[in-house]
């Protein structure tokens, strides 16, 4: 009988050997599907019987998964390593500014006056940390040429969303009940005219097919179009340098003309690591612009922290925008509330922002210096510039260089001689983690098909930027002599292969139930 | 009916005439391949009215999510229900997967669209 025990006991063992895999390439289970039993992982004392409200008075089993501290910890770091993150290696992703995050943020960000303190303690008893936040809006004030700044944007669409409000606030003030309509170029972010349709606002489209920029001309048809001064126009969002990673070379005169029918100019800053330190969007017409801390500022994102998405608005409308904002009083600093800026919006957010990443970024900005930030913008604009010289014979560049952070190539090189032997966006994407990078933003900007978008961000080394180019020039001339279906199978060496992305946006399933551990 | 009878837009939604003033819209070819596998189609409410231009409904794909205008102004009078729980349908054919049926306000409109020919002409100019 021992000895049946001992084989059965065996048998169970590789079994579960086989389940958490071999080496350290660990299959890694849901917590809920790890092994549950009546009995607590962690020695509690027995819970004080109280009755319950209801009236009810049992109290079940509420089937939370039965692990242990170890367990745990384990379930968390092995997942992590199916994780890529910029610590890991190069990520190129347009739009997104996934550049280092240098230590020394981290290890002010943990200084334990900073990090122990309770956004519900007295005013007095913070004015270090409100000094440092009122340091901050002057120093994005600065750099923006925009003097009122609101910290308390959660995040980038957050602060989109702040500052659109902030302008239909300023137009309900005046009156202007004819502005219904926001003017969007069609390479924008889709967050801007999803922000403009949530402020009650209708889009019209500007194209920018044909240069890949914003003209005068496409502007003011956009303009007048219902209106010959445009007295319905809102205002106009628009992304400097834009999502082709191009400067918009007529922002000037689209400005002044937008001015002049009254509207306002909001300006995205997902871009601004192009400009930083070196032009002021205030200088450039803009009225309102949200600054993405995690992106210029190098505040972890992209699944390693929250984002945080100041605004920087102009005199004119500083009235109007939301509350709390940090000002300088005798004696000290102060949060102002809506008693104190009566015009004001309103709160959009509990408290006063992610703290933790207003002190990662004012790090940032004072380990840099001035000087330092110029050359962050320098080093990026040239880094995406190196990338686009040395890609763009092999690669379809839509719109001549230079260009700006970033650069936007297409597939269109890559067609085959029928539709299977297409090497696609998709299939460059797959092919670039087979080789072990974060792949490039795809499919955006939607101005025309198949376009990938590379940023490399100042932070790289030319021996990671070779190493990325070196990839994609092997796809290309693989492609060219025609061996183009090991495309079509990549990635070959990832955790997961290619995910069924048509199945999970059909029929998504979004919750976890027992019967599905069997699958 | 033959496909030289429908006609084209621009922005790859196609027209059929049907019963003198009711117009059946979908999306061309074109626009299918460019929008890669569909996985939601966002239909219009029977009995909204449109004019020439407004997006009436939204095409979702793996890639992106494209609004489709209506070349003509009307009411909605028939939408495609079968889209709703079959998305993938749309790419059957054109007389299968088509979305919305508009009544339409001025059949003049249909003046200023392309046929076959000249929306082939077209997009063998694009990109």
């Amino acid at each position: 009988m021992a000895a049946e025990r001992n084989i059965e006991q065996a048998g169970k063992m590789k079994q579960s050997l086989d389940s958490e895999g071999r080496g350290l390439q660990y299959e890694e289970n849901l917590l809920w599907e790890k092994k549950r039993n009546d009995e607590p992982a962690v020695d509690l004392e027995p819970l004080r019987h109280i009755p319950l409200r209801t009236g009810q008075d049992e109290r079940g089993n509420i089937g939370l998964p039965q692990v242990s501290e170890p367990q745990v910890v384990r379930h968390f770091v092995r997942l992590s390593t199916w994780n890529y993150s910029i610590d890991h290696g190069f990520f190129p992703l347009g739009s997104c500014t996934m550049k280092h995050n240098p230590r020394i943020n981290e290890k002010l960000a943990r200084l334990p006056g900073l990090a122990h303190i309770h956004p519900f303690q007295p005013e007095q008893t913070v004015q270090g940390a409100l000094e440092l936040m009122y340091n901050l809006q002057n120093y994005l004030a600065e750099l923006t040429a925009l003097p009122a700044v609101c910290l308390s944007p959660a995040a980038g669409a957050h602060g989109e969303l702040a500052g659109m409000m902030t302008i239909r606030r300023a137009h309900e003030a005046k009156g202007n009940t004819q502005k219904k309509i926001v003017l969007i170029p069609d390479s924008a972010h889709g967050t801007n005219p999803a922000t403009a349709v949530m402020c009650g606002y209708d889009v019209r489209t500007i194209s920018t097919k044909e240069t890949g920029r914003l003209t005068v001309a496409a502007f003011k048809e956009a303009l007048t179009m219902t209106d010959p001064n445009g007295a319905d126009i809102a205002g106009m969002m628009v992304t400097n340098p834009n999502t082709c990673g191009l400067f918009e070379t007529e922002i000037l005169d689209i400005a002044d003309l937008l001015h002049e029918a009254g509207g306002y100019f909001y300006c995205d800053g997902a871009n601004f690591n192009a400009l930083v330190g070196k032009i002021r969007p205030g200088d450039f017409g803009v009225d309102v612009m949200h600054i993405n801390l995690h992106k210029t500022f190098s505040t972890p994102h992209g699944g390693g922290g929250p984002g945080s998405g100041p605004i920087c608005v102009t005199e004119e409308l500083a009235p109007y925008q939301p509350v709390p904002v940090v000002v300088k009083i005798a004696g000290g600093y102060h949060l102002q509330t809506q008693d104190d800026q009566p015009e004001s919006l309103g709160k959009m957010r509990g408290f006063h922002g992610q703290f933790g990443m207003h002190i990662r970024a004012l790090s940032y900005m004072l380990s840099h210096g001035s000087d330092g930030l110029q050359e962050v913008a320098e080093g990026a604009v040239l880094n995406a510039n190196y990338i686009l010289s040395q890609l763009q014979d092999v690669y379809h560049v839509p719109y001549e260089g230079p260009c700006m952070h970033e650069c936007m190539i297409t597939d269109k090189l890559q067609k085959g001689e029928s539709k299977e032997d297409d090497v696609t966006t998709l299939d460059i994407a797959k092919t670039l983690t087979e080789y072990g990078f974060h792949p490039m933003t795809v499919y955006f900007p939607l101005v025309l098909p198949g376009t990938m978008l590379i940023e490399p961000t100042e932070t790289e080394s030319k021996d990671s930027i070779d190493r990325f180019i070196g990839v994609m020039r092997h796809v290309a001339d693989e492609v060219k002599a025609g061996n183009t279906d090991q495309f079509h199978e990549f990635p070959l060496s990832t955790p997961r292969r290619r995910l069924d992305e048509v199945k999970a946006a059909r029929q998504p399933v979004l919750r976890w139930s027992e019967d599905m551990a069997q699958l | 009916m033959t496909n030289t009878a429908l006609k084209y837009t621009k922005a790859h939604e196609v027209v059929r005439v049907e019963d003198g003033d009711v117009a059946v819209l979908g999306i061309t070819e074109y626009a299918q391949d460019a929008l890669g596998d569909i996985v939601f189609v966002e239909l219009p409410d029977v009995g909204a009215t449109f004019s020439k231009g407004d997006d009436f409904a939204v095409v979702e794909s793996v890639k992106t999510a494209a609004e489709v205008y209506t070349p003509v102004s009307g009411e909605i009078v028939a939408v495609n229900d079968r889209l709703s729980d079959e998305p993938e349908a749309i790419k059957i054919s054109y007389e299968e997967g088509w979305i919305a049926k508009i009544k339409m306000s001025s059949s003049d409109e249909l003046e200023e669209l392309m046929d076959k020919d000249a929306y082939d002409k077209y997009i063998s100019e694009l990109d």
